[in-house]
C-alpha cells in the first residue's frame, strides 16, 4: 500500500450544515402542524430559532456523507492505547435492542421489569466473579464517575470509623490522569510517587509517604506504561498496615481478564470501564459505564441503586437497604443500554471466552511489540513484555530528523489506520501507546507494522511528507493552538 | 533541541527557574527546555497574591496542546503577584520563558533557600542525563 503523497487530491471537504443554509429554505413535511396548546403564551418564543435552513434531501445527504467520513472500529484498525477499541459484536446490539428492553419505562413498576432487573442482577454477580469482589454497583455512568464512587467510598469508610485525619491519596505517576483528578474531587490531597526505570512503582518512595494520613492508594494495573506492576504484595502490605485502602483502576482490565482477580490481590475497590473491557460502543465521548466493585469493608457504602434479589423476586436496593451508601450517582440504573450490552457480551463469551480475552489481548500486543522490535523501533521499556498495550518512543526520530510521534500519527491516517494514543503517558518522550485488542487478526497487525515501517522510510527520505500529513483526508493538519485559543462555537445566519 | 540555560538563574529538577530580585523577592518560571517539551502553550494559571506556598507545592498550571502540567514552587514563601499578562497571552511562556513568560513572584520565607537550588551547570547535567 502506498497512500498518495502531497500531490494527491484530498477527499472532498464536506461543508458544514451552516454553509449549506439558504434563507427561507424549509423542510416542513415532518413539522408538527399545531403549536403545543399547553405551552402558556408567555413562554412561547416569538422569533424562529436560528437554525440552518436546508431541504430535507440536503439534510439527508449532508449527514449521510458525514457518516461516510467516520473513522471507526467498524471501518479501520483503531490501536488507541488505554482505550480498548475492540470490536462490538452485533449480537449484543441485537439483543439489547429487543423491544421489551427499549420500550420499558424506567419508572415502570419493578414487577413489570423483572427480566431487565434479572439481567442487571446477573451482571453484578458476573462482575463480582470476574474481579473477586464482594459487591458491585452498576450505577456510575462513566469511568470517571466510577473512580469518584470508589474514592468517595474510601472516604466514607474512614469517616464512619471516626478517622477524619486520612486525607491523602497516593497516586503513582504511571496512573491514569483521572486518578489524581478523582482524589481532588473527593477533597483528598494527592501524593504522587515515582516509578523506577523498569516502570514499576518505587516501593521505597511509597514507604516514605504512607502513614496515619493515608486514606488509600490508587493503582492503575497494568499501568499506563504498558507494564504489569510487579510489587503488588509489598505495596498492599505497606498500605494496609498503615490503615489505608487499595483502589484498583480497572480501565486496563482487558489485560488480566479471566486470569487474575484484583479481589484476590487484596484490593478493596475497583472500577471497571464496561465500555472498554466488555465491548460496548464508545469513542465519541460515551455513553460509558463505570461499575464499581468492593471488598467486604466497603460493602455498606456502595452507590445506589443496586439490584437485590429475595423470595419475591428482583428489586432496587435503596437508602433503606444501604443507609451508609455514598448516595445515588444516576437517576435510574446508570446507562442501562450500555449495561445490557455488557451483560449480553459476557453471556456470549462465557467463562472460557473470558479467559481467552486476556490471553489474546496480551498475545496480540506482545506479537506487535516483537514485530516492531524486530523492525528496529524502540520500546520505551525494553526489558519488559507488553501487557495488552505497549509504548514505542520516537525520541530518536524527533532528535535526529525532527520527525515527531505526532507526525507518525498523522501520516498513519493516510495509510488507513487510526493513530495510537500520542504523548500519553507524559513520562515517556515522543511516545505512541499502542493497544491492538484481542479482536484483530494477525493480518491486520502485520499491515499496521508494514505501514509504520513505510512511514519511517519516508521520514528519512522525505520528512516534509510527514510534516504535512494527513494528505488524503478531508481535513488536513489542524492548527491545535488556534483551536484551543480561538474557539468559535456559535453560528448566525449571514445578514 | 537547543536549550537556553542562563547562568544567572537557579533551577529545579522539575524544570522551574528562579531569579533573585534586588528587592528581596524572587521570580519563578519554567525553563526553555520545559516550554519546548510542552509545545505550544494555550493556557496558564498562576497563584494569587498573598497565597502562602510550601516548597514543592503545585501552585500553577500550564496547559499546552499536548498536556496540562503542574508547576511546583521551588521555594517556600508568600506570593507577591502572578503574571496577569499570561491570561491573554500564554504563548509568552514559549517565546520568552525567562522574561515576559514568568509565572509568579514571591517573597521567600528563607532567602538562603535559593542558594540550595541547582545552578546552571547543575541543571545542564539534569538535562544531559534525561536526554539519554
Amino acid at each position: 500500500m502506498n497512500p498518495t503523497p502531497a500531490s494527491a487530491i484530498a477527499a472532498p471537504r464536506e461543508p458544514t450544515i451552516f454553509d449549506l443554509s439558504r434563507s427561507g429554505r424549509r423542510a416542513e413535511a415532518q413539522m408538527p402542524q399545531a403549536m403545543a396548546a399547553d405551552v402558556p403564551p408567555a413562554l412561547r418564543r416569538r422569533r424562529r430559532p436560528l437554525l440552518p435552513e436546508v431541504s430535507e434531501l440536503q439534510a439527508v445527504r449532508h449527514y449521510t456523507r458525514l457518516s461516510q467520513l467516520n473513522f471507526s472500529i467498524d471501518t479501520h484498525f483503531y490501536p488507541l492505547g488505554s482505550c480498548t477499541m475492540k470490536y462490538n459484536p452485533r449480537g449484543c446490539n441485537q439483543y439489547a435492542m429487543l423491544p421489551e428492553f427499549l420500550g420499558r419505562h424506567p419508572l415502570a413498576p419493578v414487577v413489570q421489569g423483572q427480566g431487565y432487573l434479572q439481567c442487571m442482577y446477573e451482571l453484578q454477580e458476573m462482575l463480582k466473579e470476574v474481579t473477586g469482589m464482594q459487591g458491585v454497583s452498576l450505577t456510575p455512568m462513566a469511568g470517571a464517575q466510577g473512580e469518584f464512587a470508589g474514592v468517595a467510598m474510601i472516604r466514607a469508610y474512614h469517616h464512619a470509623r471516626g478517622d477524619l485525619d486520612r486525607t491523602e491519596i497516593i497516586v503513582p505517576e504511571a496512573a491514569h490522569g483521572t486518578n489524581p483528578a478523582t482524589a481532588t474531587m473527593c477533597g483528598m490531597k494527592v501524593i504522587e510517587i515515582p516509578c523506577n526505570a523498569d516502570g514499576d512503582c518505587d516501593i521505597e518512595s511509597l514507604r516514605k509517604v504512607v502513614g496515619p494520613r493515608t486514606a488509600g492508594i490508587m493503582l492503575t494495573n497494568p499501568s499506563t506504561l504498558g507494564v504489569f506492576e510487579r510489587h503488588i504484595a509489598e505495596l498492599r502490605a505497606l498500605v494496609h498496615d498503615a490503615g489505608g485502602l487499595l483502589y484498583y483502576d480497572g480501565a486496563n482490565l482487558n489485560a488480566i481478564l479471566g486470569k487474575v482477580r484484583p479481589g484476590d490481590m487484596g484490593f478493596d475497590v475497583i472500577h471497571m470501564n464496561l465500555h472498554k473491557t466488555f465491548s460496548t460502543p464508545h469513542g465519541g465521548g460515551g455513553p460509558g459505564a463505570g461499575a464499581v466493585g468492593v471488598g467486604a469493608r466497603l460493602l455498606p457504602f456502595l452507590p445506589i441503586p443496586v439490584v437485590g434479589c429475595d423470595a419475591k423476586g428482583y428489586r432496587y436496593l435503596d437508602e433503606r437497604d444501604l443507609p451508609q451508601s455514598i448516595g445515588r450517582l444516576s437517576g435510574f440504573m446508570g446507562n442501562s443500554g450500555v449495561l445490557l450490552r455488557a451483560y449480553i457480551y459476557m453471556r456470549m463469551v462465557g467463562r472460557e471466552g473470558m479467559q481467552r480475552i486476556g490471553e489474546y489481548a496480551t498475545l496480540n500486543a506482545n506479537y506487535l511489540l516483537a514485530r516492531f522490535r524486530h523492525e528496529g523501533f524502540e520500546p520505551a521499556y525494553p526489558t519488559r513484555r507488553a501487557t495488552h498495550e505497549f509504548i514505542l518512543t520516537m525520541k530518536h526520530s524527533a532528535r535526529d530528523l525532527g520527525v515527531t510521534a505526532m507526525d507518525f500519527a498523522k501520516r498513519l491516517l493516510d495509510f488507513g489506520y487510526h493513530a495510537p494514543t500520542t504523548y500519553f503517558p507524559l513520562l515517556v518522550p515522543e511516545c505512541l501507546l499502542i493497544e491492538p485488542t484481542e479482536t484483530e487478526a494477525k493480518e491486520a497487525l502485520d499491515g499496521f507494522v508494514a505501514a509504520m515501517v513505510a512511514i519511517r522510510k519516508e521520514s528519512v527520505e522525505d520528512a516534509a511528507l510527514l510534516k504535512g500529513a494527513p494528505h488524503t483526508l478531508p481535513v488536513r493538519r489542524l492548527d491545535d493552538v488556534r483551536a484551543a485559543k480561538h474557539l468559535d462555537l456559535t453560528w448566525k445566519p449571514a445578514a | 533541541m537547543s536549550n537556553n540555560v542562563p547562568a544567572d538563574l537557579r533551577y529545579t529538577k522539575s524544570h522551574e527557574w528562579v531569579r533573585r530580585n534586588s528587592d528581596g523577592t524572587a521570580t519563578v518560571g519554567i525553563t526553555d527546555h520545559a516550554q519546548h517539551a510542552l509545545g505550544d502553550i494555550v493556557f496558564a494559571e498562576t497563584p494569587e497574591a498573598g497565597r502562602t506556598l510550601a516548597a514543592g507545592d503545585a501552585c500553577a498550571v500550564v496547559e499546552s496542546v499536548k498536556a496540562a502540567s503542574d508547576v511546583y514552587s521551588p521555594l517556600a514563601g508568600t506570593v507577591v503577584a502572578g503574571n496577569a499578562a499570561l491570561a491573554d497571552a500564554p504563548e509568552k511562556i514559549n517565546t520568552d520563558p525567562y522574561g515576559d513568560g514568568w509565572l509568579w513572584q514571591l517573597t521567600p520565607a528563607d532567602a538562603a533557600a535559593v542558594d540550595a537550588l541547582l545552578d546552571a551547570a547543575g541543571y545542564q547535567r539534569v538535562l544531559a542525563e534525561s536526554a539519554e
